[in-house]
């Protein structure tokens, strides 16, 4: 407090302080409090929750049976290697090559004739998100006339993505609520009727929210009429190996395209099938006609990612390097993944039967149909809601449900509470 | 058919493409004093012990997950690095006033700031010092700000163009936002006195506008980590608003790991946390939240009161040998008695030293000696050591003297 005055009262004594100084009030007394992220938020509720039986169904980050999140050992292991030797030097703007190497890899195949060929223009992204918006970026600045198809529903944050990157957005039809599958129909006709040349947004596997995904034959027909219609596609994948425990059969929408011969763009992320959440780590890639033009594009691609961050983190590139690049890390990883997807697998089993014992007079089979994370349970807003105050059992109030925040200790009682609030209905 | 067909190959970055051709030289004699980062004496880039130690921590914990960080950050990480570079007993944190987000880097301290301001500020006009760090117009041209500078550096004293500064400031519209580099200013080394600091302050309080510090490199210019944050403080004390980017790249070695926080001091606590929540949807579709493993770094040592004092010594090392470089490098050119007054070198401070050497003379060192430099005469001390000093001395002479 002393210290305080010392320096007011030095302040003050320069003669000129209070001389044509602007009226003490804040720059900032008109910024509105912002409304709470829909999918945070609900994590920020569930921790502020004093009850004992809370479940946290919402974000998508994985749990154990036991509830509690997991470090994958092969991550341990490449942690115990990285720790103390090595230093921590810029690395180019465009991330560890290393890195993006085994990624395309994962996403394009590792005997891809676009990678022999240089074809593929790629960056090292902060996750999924960075991936993305670095390319909504791109594509304001080099097709500055498109705008971007985006599934009905999707991640909510893909909107506040292309939305800042100053890209207009349209909707196509997606999730058909009263099959709680897909609407391919109402699909094909946006696809079908969108000025020739449009940009969509699709997610490679694992819908985030709905769990739908097409079949294969479905994806060859998008496929094919992407063809005809010369659209661009921009597959988003944050799910590869933790949808089906396979990352080549998760993989799979992306390589009909490819061997359809579209030039596609991909969202890859390691934050949940290698439960490297909090270290951002990830790649954008972008399939060009020549090596020659991989080049140019990668350059544009860090122009905008040095005025964002310069270069992106270390950290989480060396580890999936070094785990992607060890052939029994690598083994060892693709158990471990399969191992998180089949108990996803074996919780929406649970789940199901036990609210079809309470005797529901609804259908739960979408909950065994959809795949990834998240299960689209058609619950409203209001029983959402009822099921947080009730339960304490918090969601997002599309009613999506986190499977990885299902346990074989806590699944009886979300049967219960989920039967409660739709028994009604 | 690709859709980005006509899409032409950017130009290297000026800085970074300088290590490049470097990478590329195989003579033996080759120095490059081109990028930021700091080197020993061997030349060996440098992890400080004490982040090795905060690293074996870390990794020793197996309570410790890699969940998604908050959007603003790791709280501890943000609380430290308000205190640090505001003073751990500065009123605006003891009032709740300061909003802090953990961000990448300084890089992305500053865009996040930018993209706020051009969103919620009625001036969307940034004015930047003349010169600056080559990414500066570009961050804040992307976050939606437009660009103007003000005078700086004057090439006549190779000093502080200080009439033109407080002119060009003067005639900036009520409310502009001004970039300061807190200390240390990139490329020139050129930093104002404590006095002129206060008629900096004067005049911008005077005319509403508004400060966002850049703070690359606090503890880092003089040794001094309180000293270094002077100039910040200075605006803080007066209660008045500002912006403050820090990065933890050079002060804790932290390069890759791009570790940042963007601190906004408020008029009130209401404010502060009004403004916290908006930063939030500003990062969200930028990169969600921000990595953990560095801040984790940052953290741990500076909660330490062990680590943190290792620190301290460990960061005035490293501005000692730099500082020490600034001398042997003058008496280098004095004893070759190379025409010209060559006192800046030890005048500016920080990492870098704005020579005065001119682009023909940085080609000419670049070809025959195998000198790497920014086109700009800008030299990393960093670079240099007691055994390559003589080597950039002749260098220099010779490029001086041939021109002459």
């Amino acid at each position: 407090m002393a210290a305080r005055i010392a320096i007011t009262t030095r302040i003050k004594s320069s003669s000129s302080f209070l001389l044509g100084s602007r009226s003490m009030s804040s720059w900032w007394g008109n910024v509105n409090p912002a409304p709470k992220d829909p999918i945070l938020g609900v994590t920020e509720a569930f921790l502020a929750d004093p009850s004992p039986d809370k479940v946290n169904v919402g974000v998508g980050a994985y749990r154990d049976d036991n509830g509690k999140p997991v470090v994958l050992d092969c991550v341990r292991e490449a942690e115990r290697r990285v720790a103390g030797n090595l230093n921590m030097e810029y690395l180019p703007m465009g991330g560890s090559n290393k890195m993006v190497d085994e990624t395309l890899k994962l996403a394009y195949g590792e005997d891809s004739d676009l990678i022999k060929d240089k074809r593929i223009a790629a960056i090292q992204a902060l996750s999924g998100t960075g991936a993305c918006r670095i390319f909504a970026d791109f594509q304001k600045r080099f097709s500055p006339d498109s705008q971007i198809y985006i599934p009905a529903p999707t991640w909510s944050n893909h909107h506040n993505i292309w939305r800042d990157a100053d890209v207009p957005q349209r909707t196509f039809h997606y999730y058909h609520p009263e099959t709680k599958g897909l609407d391919f129909a109402s699909l094909m006709d946006d696809v079908k009727n969108a000025p020739n040349g449009s940009f969509f947004l699709l997610h490679a596997c694992a819908h985030n929210p709905t769990g739908v995904d097409p079949t294969v034959e479905q994806w060859k027909e998008i496929s094919y009429q992407f063809k005809v219609k010369g659209h661009f596609a921009f597959f988003d994948m944050a799910y590869q190996g933790f949808a089906s425990g396979d990352p080549e059969r998760d993989a799979k929408s992306i390589r009909i395209f490819l061997e359809d011969g579209h030039l596609i763009g991909c969202s890859q992320s390691y934050a949940k099938n290698m439960g490297l959440y909090g270290q951002r780590v990830g790649c954008l890639s972008l399939v060009c006609e020549d090596e020659k033009q991989a080049v140019a594009v990668k350059s544009q691609l860090q122009q905008l990612a040095r005025p964002m961050y310069s270069n992106p983190p270390v950290h989480g590139a060396l580890i999936v390097s070094i785990i992607l690049g060890d052939p029994d890390l690598k083994k060892l990883w693709l158990k471990e993944v399969k191992g998180m997807a089949d108990r996803i697998i074996g919780m929406r089993t649970s789940l199901r039967e036990n609210i079809e014992k309470l005797g529901s007079p609804l259908s739960w089979e979408h909950i065994t149909n959809q795949i990834g994370m998240f299960c689209y349970s058609g619950m409203t807003p209001e029983q959402v809601d009822r099921l947080t105050k009730e339960f304490h059992i918090y969601m997002t109030r599309n009613g999506r449900i986190s499977m990885a925040g299902v346990t074989s200790g806590n699944v009886e009682y979300l049967a219960k509470a989920i039967h409660e609030v739709t028994k009604a209905a | 058919m690709s859709v980005f067909s006509q899409i032409a190959r950017a130009p290297e970055d000026p800085i970074l493409g300088v290590t490049v051709a470097y990478n590329q030289d195989s003579d033996p004699s080759k120095l490059n004093l081109g990028v930021g980062a700091y080197r020993t004496e061997e030349g060996k880039p440098l992890v400080l012990n004490v982040v090795r130690k905060a690293e074996q921590k870390l990794v020793n914990d197996p309570s410790r997950v890699k969940e998604y960080l908050p959007i603003v950050g790791l709280a501890d990480f943000n609380k430290c690095s308000a205190k640090l570079i505001l003073g751990a007993d500065s009123p605006a944190i003891q009032e709740n006033r300061v909003a802090t987000v953990q961000c990448l880097s300084g890089t992305g301290s500053l865009r996040v700031g930018g993209e706020f301001l051009a969103k919620h500020y009625y001036e969307k006009t940034v004015y930047i010092p003349s010169p600056t760090w080559g990414n500066h117009p570009k961050i804040f041209t992307l976050a939606g700000l437009s660009v103007k500078t003000y005078r700086y550096y004057d090439p006549a004293t190779r000093g502080l163009d200080f009439q033109g500064l407080l002119e060009d400031l003067g005639n900036a519209p009520t409310g502009a936002i001004v970039l300061l580099h807190a200390c240390a200013h990139n490329p020139t080394g050129v930093d104002p006195t404590v006095d002129q600091w206060e008629q900096i302050r004067k005049l911008m309080r005077s005319k509403g506008l508004l400060p966002f510090f850049d703070s690359a490199y606090q503890g880092f210019a003089s040794g001094s980590l309180d000293a270094d944050a002077q100039s910040v403080r200075m605006f803080v004390a007066d209660g008045g608003e500002c912006f403050a980017a820090q990065s933890y790249a050079k002060n804790m070695g932290l390069y890759a790991e791009r570790v940042g926080a963007l601190s906004i001091v408020c008029k009130t606590a209401d404010v502060a946390s009004k403004v916290e929540s908006q930063l939030k949807l500003v990062i969200r579709p930028m990169y969600s939240n921000p990595p953990l493993h560095g801040a984790s770094i940052v953290a741990t040592i500076l909660k330490d009161s062990n680590l943190y004092n290792e620190w301290t010594v460990e960061l005035k090392e490293m501005a000692d040998r730099i500082i020490s470089m600034r001398k042997q490098l003058l008496e280098a050119l004095q004893s070759r008695g190379t025409p010209g007054d060559w006192t800046h070198i030890i005048k500016q401070i920080g990492m870098f030293t704005f020579t005065g050497l001119n682009a023909e003379q940085v080609a000419f060192m670049r070809g025959e000696y195998h000198i790497y430099m920014t086109s700009d005469g800008r030299i990393s001390m960093a670079g240099l050591s007691s055994k390559t000093v003589p080597h950039l001395a002749n260098a220099m002479h010779a490029a001086v003297t041939r021109t002459a």
